[in-house]
C-alpha cells in the first residue's frame, strides 16, 4: 500500500463522515438577496460554532415566497412582508432579522457627500421626470450656496425586481402623490426616466461612472465604493445623514406589538433616517418536519443572541432587543403536527 | 470479449490472405448479440423521439406558464409598450424590438467582419499565419458571456460614450431628427453597444463557420478561374460564394439565433429600461431575455409572471420563424441552382 493509495482511503472515509454530519441537520431557505450577505455569515459562523448547516439560496423574494409555499424549503426569506391576511391564509407566519437602508447617491463634481439636500417630493419628481436639470429652482431652494451644476440629471434605477427598490418606490408613494398614481410601488415598478443598472453593484457602476446621475443603493454600497449621499428630510422635517443610529432610530419607531407587518419608510423620529426597512423570514405555523423546523428557529436564536456584531460588520442594523423578543414570543405558535410547540433553544 | 476474440481472429486471417479475386463475397457476417440491433435502433429512435417531446413539452408548459397573460393582453401583448408591474398592465413591444433591433445591429457588423476574416484565412493569408489567427477567432467563441457583459459595462461602454457618442451628440446637437437619433445620456449604455458586444460574440461563429466552407470549395473550380483570369475579388464572388451561399447563410443564421437568444451580456450594457420614447440608439432599452433575467425572480405569481412566460413563448416564436425563414431560403436557393445549371 503506497502514499497515494493511504492518502486516496483516508480521503473518502473524511468525505464519508462529513457527508454523514452534514445530513445530519441540513436546513434549507430561500429568498431575498438584500439580506444572503449576513444570512451567509451567520451561517457560516453557526456551522463552525455547533455544526448544524444551513444552506440560504438567494433566489430573490418572489421566488422566496414561491418556494416556501410550495414547501420546497424549511424558510422563506422576503424584503417585502406579507400582510396578515395573506400569511392567515396559507398558514405562514413571519418574523424580521435584520434592518437595512437604502440611501441616494448622486455623482457631481465637486459635490460633497451629504452636501446635497433633498425631500422625498423632490425625489419623487426627479425620477418622474420632472425636475430635469439640477439647477431647477427646487433643488436651488433646498441647497442654497451648493454650487449645483447647469446639466441634465441621470436618473438610475434598479433592473432586477429588488427589496431595494420596493423600499425606495415605497418611501416615494407615501411622500408623492404623483408618484403613487403615477408609478407605485413594488419590487419591480414602471420607471419613467434615466437607465437602470442590475444589481446593486450595476447601480453604483453607472452612479460613479456618469456624471451628473442619481441612484439608490444599499447602504453597504454607500461605505464601500465612498460614495456621494444625500441628505433626507424626514417625517419630523429633519435633516438627517444616512448612518447605523439613523436606521436604528426608524426600527424604533415602529409599532410591533400587533403585527410584524412594518414598514418603516419614513417614520416619525427626530433621527430617523426615511427609507429604512426590515428583511422577513416566512415559515409555516404547523410543520411536517418538526426537526428541521427546529433546526432552522435555533439558527435564527443563535443569530439573535449572536449576530449582532456580524450584522454590524455587514452595515445591517440588528434588531432592537424588544423587537427581539416579540419575535421569540411568536415562535410559540409555530407547532409539529401533534400540536407541541417546537424549540429553539 | 470472449465473443468478440474469435470475430478479429477471423479478420485477420481474412486481412493477411492474398486476394484471388477482388469479386468473391465477402464471408459471411457472424452475429455476436442478435438483439444489438434492434436495441441500438431503439435506442436511437428514442433519443430522437425524446427529443421532439422535450421541445414540445417545453411549449407546453410556456403556453400554460402564458395562460393567464395570454387570455388578459392577448396579442396586444405584441403591441402594446406598457411595463408596469404595479398595475400589472404588460406588453411587449419594447423588448420584442430591443431583441431585434440589437440582433440587426449585430448582424449588420458581424457579417461583413466574419465575411472578410474568413476570405483573408482561405485565401489571402500566408500560410503561417492561418492557424494561429484561427485558434485566435475561435478562442473569441470560448470568452463566458458574462465577461463580455462585464466588459462591455465597464472599458467598452466608457469608450463608446467618449470617442464616438459624445463627438456624434456634439455635431448633431441641435439638428432636428438626426440628432435625436444620437441622443441619450452619454454612458454608452443601450442598444448599439448592446449590438456591438453581441457582433463580437458571434463573429467567431459566423467566421468559423464561413472558413470552413470557404476552405472546402474544390481547388479545381478556383484555379479555373484563376487560370482565366480572374482576379481574387472575382473568384471569390463568383466562385466561392456561389459554391458555399447554402453554409453562408448557415452560419449567419446560426450567428442570429445565438444573439436573439443572449442573455448576460446584453443585461450588462442594454440599460434596461422599458422605453420608446426614441429611437435613439444610444437610450437605454430592453431586450426579451435580459427582462426574463432581471425580473422573474422577483416576479409574484399571477399576471407579471404569467406575462414574463408570454416574452419567453414569443422568443421561442421569433426563434423559430428565424429557423424556418433560413430554411425556406436555403430551399429556395437550391431551386434556383437547379434552374440555372
Amino acid at each position: 500500500m503506497n502514499f497515494v493509495q493511504v492518502s486516496k482511503s483516508l480521503a473518502i472515509v473524511a468525505t464519508l463522515s462529513g457527508a454523514h454530519v452534514a445530513f445530519a441537520q441540513d436546513v434549507t431557505g430561500a429568498g431575498a438577496t438584500f439580506p444572503a450577505p449576513i444570512y451567509a455569515k451567520w451561517a457560516d459562523a453557526y456551522n463552525k460554532a455547533t455544526g448544524a448547516r444551513i444552506n440560504y439560496q438567494s433566489v430573490g423574494s418572489g421566488a422566496g415566497i414561491r418556494q416556501i409555499k410550495a414547501k420546497t424549503v424549511d424558510f422563506g426569506a422576503s424584503d417585502m412582508p406579507l400582510k396578515d391576511d395573506e400569511l392567515a391564509k396559507d398558514g405562514l407566519v413571519q418574523f424580521p432579522t435584520v434592518i437595512g437602508g437604502v440611501v441616494p447617491v448622486v455623482n457631481i463634481k465637486g459635490i460633497a457627500p451629504g452636501q446635497i439636500k433633498l425631500t422625498g417630493t423632490v425625489l419623487a419628481d426627479i425620477y418622474l421626470g420632472k425636475i430635469t436639470k439640477w439647477n431647477d429652482a427646487a433643488l436651488t431652494a433646498l441647497n442654497p450656496g451648493v454650487p449645483l451644476p447647469d446639466a441634465a440629471i441621470a436618473p438610475v434605477a434598479r433592473a432586477d425586481g429588488s427589496g431595494t427598490t420596493f423600499i425606495f418606490t415605497n418611501y416615494l408613494s407615501k411622500v408623492s402623490e404623483s408618484w403613487k398614481t403615477q408609478v407605485g410601488e413594488g419590487t419591480t415598478v414602471k420607471w419613467l426616466a434615466g437607465t437602470a443598472g442590475k444589481g446593486n453593484e450595476g447601480v453604483a457602476a453607472f452612479v460613479q461612472r456618469l456624471p451628473n446621475s442619481i441612484g439608490y443603493v444599499e447602504y453597504a454600497y454607500v461605505k464601500q465604493n465612498k460614495m456621494t449621499y444625500v441628505q433626507l428630510k424626514n417625517k419630523d422635517g429633519q435633516w438627517v445623514n444616512p448612518s447605523d443610529d439613523a436606521f436604528k432610530a426608524a426600527a424604533a419607531g415602529a409599532d410591533w406589538n400587533k403585527t410584524f407587518y412594518q414598514i418603516t419608510t419614513d417614520q416619525p423620529g427626530k433621527a430617523a433616517w426615511p427609507l429604512t426597512n426590515p428583511t422577513y423570514i416566512l415559515m409555516f405555523k404547523s410543520q411536517d418536519k418538526a426537526a428541521n423546523a427546529s433546526a432552522a428557529l435555533k439558527f435564527f436564536e443563535w443569530a439573535y443572541a449572536n449576530g449582532d456584531k456580524m450584522a454590524d460588520e455587514l452595515d445591517y442594523v440588528p434588531l432592537p432587543a424588544a423587537v427581539k423578543d416579540l419575535v421569540r414570543k411568536q415562535w410559540g405558535e409555530i407547532k409539529d403536527t401533534s400540536g407541541k410547540a417546537i424549540a429553539f433553544k | 470479449m470472449a465473443a468478440i476474440l474469435p470475430a478479429d481472429d477471423a479478420n485477420r486471417v481474412d486481412r493477411s490472405e492474398p486476394e484471388p479475386n477482388a469479386m468473391k463475397p465477402p464471408p459471411p457476417r457472424r452475429r455476436v448479440a442478435p438483439w444489438a440491433d434492434g436495441l441500438f435502433a431503439a435506442l436511437s429512435q428514442g433519443a430522437a423521439w425524446l427529443t421532439l417531446a422535450l421541445m414540445i413539452g417545453i411549449i407546453g408548459s410556456l403556453i400554460i406558464g402564458a395562460a393567464p397573460a395570454l387570455k388578459a393582453f392577448g396579442l396586444g401583448f405584441l403591441t402594446s409598450a406598457e411595463w408596469d408591474p404595479v398595475q400589472e398592465k404588460f406588453g411587449g413591444l419594447v423588448m420584442i424590438y430591443g431583441t431585434l433591433a440589437s440582433s440587426f445591429i449585430a448582424l449588420i457588423i458581424a457579417v461583413p467582419v466574419s465575411f472578410g476574416i474568413a476570405i483573408f484565412l482561405t485565401e489571402l493569408s500566408p500560410s503561417w499565419l492561418k492557424r494561429p489567427l484561427g485558434i485566435a477567432v475561435e478562442l473569441l467563441a470560448a470568452v463566458p458571456s458574462i465577461v463580455y457583459g462585464m466588459w462591455g459595462l465597464l472599458v467598452f461602454g466608457p469608450i463608446l460614450a467618449t470617442f464616438v457618442q459624445q463627438p456624434l451628440q456634439a455635431v448633431f446637437a441641435g439638428v432636428p431628427y438626426i440628432g435625436a437619433l444620437f441622443s441619450g445620456p452619454p454612458v454608452g449604455i443601450g442598444i448599439l453597444s448592446a449590438g456591438i458586444i453581441l457582433a463580437i460574440m458571434i463573429i467567431p461563429f459566423i467566421a468559423s463557420v464561413m472558413r470552413d466552407v470557404f476552405e472546402v470549395t474544390p481547388p479545381m473550380l478556383k484555379e479555373s478561374a484563376y487560370g482565366l483570369g480572374a482576379t481574387t475579388w472575382e473568384v471569390v464572388s463568383r466562385v466561392v460564394l456561389p459554391y458555399t451561399k447554402t453554409g453562408v447563410v448557415g452560419g449567419i443564421m446560426l450567428g442570429l439565433g445565438r444573439a436573439l437568444g443572449e442573455t448576460m451580456a446584453v443585461t450588462f450594457v442594454i440599460g434596461n429600461m422599458n422605453q420608446l420614447n426614441s429611437l435613439s440608439v444610444f437610450e437605454a432599452a430592453n431586450s426579451i431575455t435580459s427582462t426574463l433575467a432581471n425580473e422573474f425572480a422577483e416576479a409574484g405569481e399571477g399576471l407579471h409572471q404569467a406575462s414574463l412566460m408570454y416574452l419567453g413563448l414569443v422568443l421561442f416564436l421569433i426563434t423559430f420563424v428565424v429557423l424556418t425563414i433560413s430554411k425556406l431560403l436555403l430551399a429556395r436557393l437550391k431551386k434556383n441552382e437547379g434552374a440555372r445549371s
